[in-house]
């Protein structure tokens, strides 16, 4: 499995695509860290984009990688190798990548801003381990769609709708949720529904260190209890690692099955 | 060696594959033939594992196929199509495979045949597609297997490739391998072939060598006696 | 060394005037100090030397100097009120004074001062004094440099560190307050001032003004209390320098304004508070070149407060800049420095964006009504939602906008 990320990893390391992504976060930092009055703005900017443009870019690229690789893939299988070492390992590949050029995107301008030092250091951290639980998350949610669905048009519809399902629909979804049970209390329901989704889960991780002072009014005290206690991150972190898991073993089952 | 029995295979509704029952044991070259759509690279596909069987049972060496991917130890394969990752180098795509198999394997014999030197630091990206092909072709020939199985191994190949992919076919068959490969090029099978299964809609219409076909068709051309035997099977199945 | 020069004018001074001064200690004439003071004559002055003394309730009848020598400890053994003064120009200087004792009959306290003028109380050590320095009805009095630490836990049964009721023209300065119901508590109060003093980790809050006219407090520092500061039902309060930082909590704010007036709000700093100011119904206030900063709410204004002016103030980091409950507004926002205003063009560099802003948001409304919703904070979603309300109000109020933002932070300083 080693050789299958080792191939895979230094063959994306080296693309176009990858260096543009890096790149990109290497503006995108700069500018925000240039154009925001202070520290705590830049995290706040980083926080909308770790959350929704790495689940957009991880899911369309794990697509993408999955269907240019396809008849490559298929000579590997010709070899005296397990299917679930050659996809894990192609898919592992992928997300190191991904998730490479985007802590090296970050990290440098933070870095010269100083951030080590800063009291937002935690706050950064959790920025980057979000980001890289999505990338992994994200891609092996494509990966498996698009190893389920040959047809590159449906395959990576069905990509972005998972996308737009997590990043916005399902927010959606809760808000009227919400809505129609304002009369009774929906804090534990609220916890529940954010739990289930990575995209809201990191987001809600990262904006707790961010915006206490605001949680900590009106009843949502409860979110920080909640998400503040070792059982709360433990589930927190249960589920993000769900999120990585499940669908790398669907991978797997997929690949058990499928016609090369 | 490789032994077929009942093997029968669905892509949606589509059978593919019907009841095949098919038996190689003898070193020698055996040309799968049959129109587009009929059922060749499924077959072989079959064989190398990349395709699962509904019914039936596939052997290597008395080895279920889909018991251990091991047996492919014993197998060279050359697929249809061949595309690379853009950004890895021809070097590093034979290593690569080389670290794989973990066998003896001598590249720079075929390297050389093929005229690749100055290819071998490229980015595979950047190849052209008969480069790509003899690439494809280098991996496929690189380990000293028993059975050699080729999908379409003529396509896009120039003149001066062909001559040499024949002269390896013919060291090959003097070493004792099984070939199994499948073609369009009915001259390439008039030249090469101990063996022909000629499928139909999924299914082996005929199994003989090129003598055979010819005395049962009458016909004097292996174009003309195949072209016989699918209208007959055709007509058979229509009416 | 200043303790010393402070004993040796006052003995000049009391020389001078021909008073005397008697010694309270154990090896001194008098080992009481209600004895001493029963002797002692109007402008005596009573030295206590270090000990510890538990009198019960010493009651001054006659205008003294009480200063105490290396922190004597007066000791209410949790029963007692320690110092009653019934005179005018009574100085108390240097005790520890401890353990007053909760009750829920009588409001008891380290020191009381009853319907007097012109005493001073200075440099003392209160610890756990349930009330701490109580005045009614005094004026001109002097409240400088005490620390006065509680240990309250509930509200129910705890006092305030400084008291004043009914009184006029108080100096409440340099004093350190902590762990009390209140930190300072004024209650028809005017022409007052508190000034310098830390406030901090008090239930309720920090400093307390009712029905309090004409006062200021200024550099003061108000740190994590239930709320920095209450203005409730006064009017020209001024309010200038002052830090609020911490003030968490579900009802927590920097600054709690209700039904004031004609005040002015000008340089202070709100850090890191759950709201910074919370209005209701506040009116022809002015607050002016103030730093808000990382609150959860910055100002929560609600629709009963009218022509204030909100100007010059820089809006750092804080989740919301501005919430209010009202569709209408009646403020003025202009010329504020908004660290959320992403859309700050200024084409003829004069400063000022051309465009102006709207600080409020939608899913601050939402909130307002649907708590628990807070959890889609900063989510794609509801940035949707507030951009598409502010290119189009339709919830917020339409006129609550900010038209000459400023393009860069402002120096207040």
């Amino acid at each position: 499995m080693i050789k299958f990320i080792k191939y895979s990893f230094f063959n994306l390391i080296r693309s176009y695509w990858t260096i543009i992504y890096f790149v990109f976060f290497l503006i995108i930092s700069s500018t925000i860290l240039y154009f925001s009055a202070d520290l705590t703005k830049s995290i706040v900017s980083m926080m909308n984009i770790v959350t929704v443009l790495i689940p957009l870019v991880a899911i369309i690229f794990g697509a993408i990688f999955y269907y240019n690789s396809r008849e490559f893939t298929e000579l590997l299988l010709a070899q005296p190798i397990k299917r679930s070492s050659l996809l894990i390992g192609q898919y592992t590949g992928l997300s190191l990548s991904l998730s490479l050029s985007f802590v090296a995107g970050v990290s440098i301008p933070f870095l010269t801003q100083g951030i080590l030092a800063s009291d937002h250091l935690i706050d950064f951290l959790l920025i980057l381990m979000a980001g890289v639980c999505l990338s992994f998350s994200m891609s092996a949610i494509a990966f498996a769609i698009a190893l389920k669905h040959e047809d590159r048009i449906r395959g990576f519809s069905i990509a972005l709708f998972i996308w737009f399902f997590l990043a916005i629909l399902y927010d959606g979804l809760l808000l009227i949720l919400l809505i129609l049970f304002k009369d009774y209390p929906t804090d534990y329901l609220a916890i529940t529904v954010t739990i289930l989704n990575p995209v809201d889960l990191s987001r809600v991780m990262i904006m707790l260190g961010l915006d206490i002072s605001a949680l900590m009014g009106q009843t949502s005290a409860v979110f920080l209890k909640f998400f503040g206690t070792l059982k709360g991150i433990s589930i927190s972190f249960i589920s993000l690692l769900c999120w990585i898991l499940i669908p790398a073993l669907l991978i797997v089952k997929i690949a058990r099955k499928k016609d090369f | 060696m490789i032994n077929i029995q009942g093997l029968n295979k669905h892509y949606n509704k589509n059978h593919v594959l019907k009841d095949i029952n098919l038996n190689i044991s003898d070193p020698g070259i055996y040309a799968i033939l049959g129109p587009n759509g009929s059922g060749k690279t499924t077959l072989l596909k079959s064989i190398i594992g990349l395709v699962i069987p509904e019914k039936g049972d596939i052997r290597v060496n008395g080895i279920n196929v889909q018991d251990t991917p091991l047996y492919r130890n014993e197998i060279s394969y050359l697929p249809q199509v061949a595309r690379f990752p853009d950004n890895l180098r021809v070097v590093e795509v034979i290593k690569l495979i080389k670290d794989i198999r973990n066998q003896e394997a001598d590249e720079f014999q075929l390297i050389d045949l093929f005229g690749l030197e100055a290819e071998m630091k490229k980015k595979l990206g950047n190849l052209s597609g008969g480069t790509r092909q003899k690439v494809n072709m280098l991996l496929g020939f690189l380990f000293d297997t028993p059975v050699i199985i080729l999908d379409e191994p003529t396509n896009s190949l120039d003149p001066v490739s062909l001559t040499k992919f024949k002269k390896m076919i013919f060291e090959k068959k003097q070493q004792g391998k099984i070939i199994i490969y499948t073609t369009h090029i009915m001259s390439f099978v008039e030249e090469f072939s101990d063996k022909i299964f000629l499928l139909l809609d999924g299914r082996i219409i005929f199994t003989g060598d090129l003598q055979g076909i010819l005395k049962e068709t009458l016909e004097s051309s292996l174009e003309n006696a195949i072209v016989h035997l699918v209208d007959r099977n055709g007509n058979d199945k229509i009416y | 060394m200043i303790k010393r020069i402070i004993i040796y004018s006052t003995l000049f001074l009391s020389t001078s005037l021909n008073a005397s001064v008697l010694e309270v200690g154990q090896s001194k004439s008098y080992q009481s100090i209600s004895v001493a003071i029963t002797y002692a004559g109007p402008g005596d002055t009573v030295m206590v030397y270090k000990g510890h003394y538990s009198e019960g309730t010493i009651e001054i009848k006659i205008p003294i100097v009480l200063i105490g020598i290396s922190n004597p400890v007066l000791d209410g053994e949790n029963k007692y009120s320690i110092l009653q003064v019934l005179a005018d120009n009574v100085v108390i200087k240097g005790f520890t004074f401890k353990d007053v004792g909760a009750s829920y009959v009588e409001e008891r306290a380290a020191i009381r001062i009853f319907k007097r003028t012109h005493c001073i109380i200075e440099a003392n050590n209160l610890e756990n004094t349930f009330f701490g320095i109580y005045l009614e009805r005094c004026r001109d009095c002097i409240i400088r440099n005490n620390t006065i630490i509680g240990k309250a836990v509930s509200e129910m049964n705890s006092g305030n560190a400084i008291h004043l009721w009914y009184c006029k023209n108080i100096l409440v300065i340099g004093n350190h307050v902590e762990g009390h119901r209140d930190g300072i508590y004024l209650e028809f109060v005017d022409n007052s001032t508190v000034k310098n003093n830390y406030v901090v980790d008090n239930l309720r809050y920090g400093l307390h003004f009712m029905f309090s006219d004409n006062d200021l407090y200024l550099n003061n520092k108000f740190v994590s209390n239930g709320a920095g500061v209450a203005v409730m039902f006064s009017k020209t309060i001024r309010m200038t320098g002052n830090e609020f930082s911490d003030n968490w909590g579900s009802s927590s704010y920097g600054l709690l304004l209700k039904d004031i007036s004609d005040s002015e709000i000008t340089l202070n700093h709100f850090i890191s508070n759950t709201i910074g100011i919370y209005g209701e119904g506040v009116i022809r206030t002015n607050i002016t070149s103030n730093d808000f900063i990382r609150n959860g709410w910055a100002l929560k204004i609600l629709g009963s407060c009218t022509d204030n002016h909100i100007n010059r103030n820089n809006f750092l980091s804080n989740t919301f800049d501005v919430a209010t409950n009202s569709s209408r507004n009646n403020n003025d926002y202009d010329g504020n420095f908004w660290s959320d205003n992403s859309g700050r063009y200024d084409l003829n560099k004069d400063g000022i964006s051309d465009i102006p802003y709207r600080p409020v948001t939608l899913f601050s409304y939402m909130i307002l009504n649907i708590h628990s919703a807070t959890i889609l904070m900063r989510s794609l979603l509801v940035d949707i939602f507030n951009y598409a309300e502010k290119i189009a109000p339709v919830i917020t109020p339409s006129n609550l906008l900010d038209n000459k933002p400023k393009m860069k932070i402002i120096d207040n300083d």
